[in-house]
């Protein structure tokens, strides 16, 4: 049982992280129906700035702490920055084009993004230091550090805050108004325009903070790091509703449980020799090795993406998404 | 430390070659020059390398002289120049020793010529090189440092029959493709495997291990001999994990394991997934002894995992160059001014393996001298050498090291299958 509490303990982190990634791609969705695949670039953009910055405090003897919130609070600008020259760049142009252009074009930003961080922060894997002292506390039987409670703790507090922003604001309200309809809202007097600027600028800040929980958790970052992460987002996004703040946030969470649980036990599940009996091949094979696992944990990534197909096969508007169907 | 020249043929070598594409044009251009001047080379059918250097270097000597080129060929620019030039530096020391000897070969007086090549540690600036010492009629060559340009030159070399010696190629592939000329005084990856398992089996005495690998042919490799080694001590070991070289979420696997209890865990991979992976594993409570093959076995260990990295194994082929004999080292530093890094030793043996082979065989040609250096028995810098029927080393050393104070420090040498302490091989070579 505290092997199974572990796996969802850490299922929980890693999808808390997959949930703030998610945000962005669902708000993105949400207002001009783009799939912006270069969220999980912005991701790791984040990393990289917080690993300068930390990489250069860090013999500076100041508190750990405090050296990764500068980290964090240098990344969020920049990332922002990105995010939002990405939008007035690369999007607007196009936003009254067909829907493939900007999706190609999400494709081409993401891998320009990638190869300027490749530029300036090299092809190798990138070492965090190690400034933070990992305390472990025991939970039941399961083990759960101090970064992992943080992880869970500043995620769940920026998803408030963003529900927040969202249903309490004029901004929120504005935004909301441009999901529905565009045209209808700008005649109502939003400023479309900047709507759509602050909904990539919010995505790209919770992106950034991802980035450097990933980093700091980790202890590692690399130029290609936001692909996968960013695919699982988008998968978690989907899972969830796509275009569904609230969607978003659950999608992730139950993707990361999904991940850890499905790496966790696939290879038990799927260990032909509980069922040896079936043939006498099968048992002679078993009795020279007591395993024979036909699929192991090197499996865990395609979880996620088993879970993209099977949402859209079985139920393409996602878990609490409602109106995704005609738009998508 | 090893691991940068070692780990040739793998990941960090594919990143470079890539990089070389990036800058294709460049490349292009710096391949027609030289595809230009070789021609001019042949036109004028003298060889164009560095002969006229050597021929300054040649005084006129009252007994008859016999000239003897020797090729040597190692990054001399890029990430890991320092590491080409200390192979160098090896091979230099060797040849300025023979020539200093005044050894004489088939009546005349052996006046030996390296001529030194930089292959840039990409595969295509290997073969050219390859070509151009090939032209340039070296009877021998020691080199080339990585694995991943030794491969696709060494065909070159077999096709004009000239004997190459590596001192720092460990990928298996190399002696593989059944090439008579061509040998290594390195250990095998290989052999990695079978070593730290050993040495896993024999000090920690463990009941039950842990195996995970990347999912790479070399993660995937070494984790199979770990796994057969293992077996074969009557050692239980758990079914197989797997992640990939780009995981670094390693909490699902570690979890897993957790519940099992292994006594030992090891792991086929790099340190860019390792350093995670001991890392996680401390975080989740697992006080298994955590082992690496050379892919891991860095000081980057430390950088990427903080304390968790500490007692970690690992192992290395070769030995580290201050477990070379003592008059190496010694020559060394009073020629270079330096100490060894990495491989000098490895290249210093492979130079003076071809020159006592020309020796005995009383002649340079590569004819006559090959027989001879497939039967050698040498005592070298680094031991005694001796070569199997497919030129590898007999009983090639491993080094196993563990990780203190942030460092990677070796404890223990297997040579043979047979585990002696770091502290006792050191003597054994002082002896020797």
């Amino acid at each position: 049982m505290d092997i199974f509490l572990q796996q969802v303990i850490n299922g929980l982190t890693l999808g808390s992280v997959y949930a703030i990634v998610a945000l962005g791609y669902t708000m993105v969705y949400g207002i001009i129906q783009l799939i912006n695949f270069a969220h999980g670039e912005v991701v790791m953009i984040g990393a990289m700035v917080a690993f300068t910055v930390i990489t250069v405090l860090a013999g500076g003897g100041m508190p750990p702490l405090v050296v990764v919130l500068i980290g964090t609070a240098c990344a969020v600008p920049v990332c922002v920055l990105v995010g939002y020259s990405m939008e007035r760049l690369a999007y607007r142009p196009l936003r009254r084009a067909p829907r493939l252009a900007p999706l190609i074009t999400a494709i081409g930003v993401s891998i320009i993004l990638q190869h300027l961080a490749m530029l300036v922060w090299s092809r190798n894997v990138l070492a965090f230091p190690q400034i933070i002292r990992t305390e472990i506390y025991e939970l039941a039987g399961a083990a759960i550090t101090n970064v992992q409670i943080a992880i869970l703790a500043i995620c769940m507090l920026m998803m408030l805050g963003l529900a927040l922003l969202v249903y309490r604001t004029r901004l929120g309200t504005a935004m909301r108004a441009t999901a529905q309809n565009p045209q209808v809202a700008g005649l109502m007097g939003v400023d479309i325009n900047r709507v759509i600027a602050a909904t990539f600028v919010i995505g790209a800040a919770l992106g950034a903070v991802a980035g450097v929980m990933v980093g700091t958790y980790y202890g590692v970052a690399q130029y290609t790091m936001g692909s996968l992460l960013g695919l699982k987002a988008f998968s978690a996004a989907v899972l969830g509703g796509i275009g569904n703040i609230p969607g978003a946030m659950v999608g992730g969470l139950l993707l990361g449980v999904v991940e850890a649980l499905g790496a966790g036990y696939i290879g038990d599940f799927t260990d032909l020799c509980k069922v040896a009996g079936v043939s006498d091949w099968l048992t002679e094979r078993c009795a020279a090795d007591p395993h024979f696992i036909l699929f192991g944990s090197n499996y865990q990534d395609v979880f996620a993406f088993v879970v993209l197909i099977l949402v859209l096969v079985l139920r393409p508007s996602g878990l609490l998404g409602e109106r995704v169907g005609e738009r998508a | 430390m090893i691991a940068a020249g070692s780990r040739g043929i793998i990941a960090p070598r594919f990143r470079e070659t890539r990089m070389k594409n990036t800058n294709l044009a460049l490349t292009l251009i710096a391949f027609a020059t030289a595809a230009a001047l070789a021609g001019c080379g042949k036109e004028e059918a003298k060889p164009v390398a560095k002969a006229p250097e050597a021929k300054k270097e040649a005084p006129p000597a009252p007994t008859p002289s016999l000239e003897i080129k020797l090729g040597h060929v190692a990054p001399l620019t890029g990430q890991i120049a320092h590491l080409g030039k200390d192979n160098e530096n090896g091979a230099q020391l060797a040849i300025d020793e023979a020539n200093g000897a005044q050894i004489k070969i088939g009546g005349k007086t052996a006046k030996f010529v390296l001529l030194k090549e930089d292959d840039q540690a990409d595969a295509k600036q290997g073969t050219t090189v390859a070509q151009k010492l090939v032209d340039a009629k070296v009877v021998g060559v020691v080199g080339h440092l990585n694995s991943g340009t030794s491969i696709p030159a060494s065909p070159i070399y077999n096709q004009a029959g000239i004997p190459v010696i590596s001192g720092s190629a460990t990928n298996p592939k190399l002696t593989e493709q059944g090439f008579k000329q061509q040998f290594r005084v390195v250990a095998r990856d290989d052999q990695q495997g079978p070593a730290i398992a050993s040495y896993l089996a024999g000090e920690k005495n463990p009941k039950l291990v842990a195996v995970i690998d990347d999912a790479t042919a070399y993660g995937e490799g070494i984790a199979n001999e770990v796994e057969k080694t293992l077996k074969a001590a009557k050692i239980k070991v758990l079914p197989r994990e797997k992640g990939t070289d780009k995981t670094t979420d390693w909490k699902a696997v570690l979890t897993k394991l957790k519940g099992r209890n292994p006594d030992a865990i090891f792991y086929g991979g790099m340190d860019a997934t390792g350093g995670p992976l001991v890392k996680q594993g401390r975080e989740l409570g697992i006080k298994a002894v955590f082992s690496f093959g050379d892919g891991a076995c860095t000081d980057k260990m430390t950088e990427l995992a903080g304390q968790a990295a500490e007692g970690m194994l690992c192992s290395q082929a070769g030995i580290p160059p201050q477990a070379a004999s003592k008059r190496f080292l010694d020559s060394y530093k009073k020629k270079f001014n330096v100490d060894p890094i990495l491989y000098a030793p490895f290249t210093y043996d492979a130079a003076n393996l071809i020159i006592e082979a020309m020796k005995q065989a009383n002649s340079a040609d590569p004819a006559k001298y090959l027989p001879v250096l497939q039967k050698i028995s040498f005592a070298g810098s680094t031991g005694k050498i001796e070569f199997d029927d497919k030129g590898d080393r007999k009983n090639a050393e491993i080094t196993i090291f563990t990780m203190k104070g942030g460092k990677i420090d070796p404890i223990a040498v297997v040579k043979g299958g047979k585990t002696s302490s770091y502290a006792e091989f050191l003597k054994s070579m002082g002896g020797g």
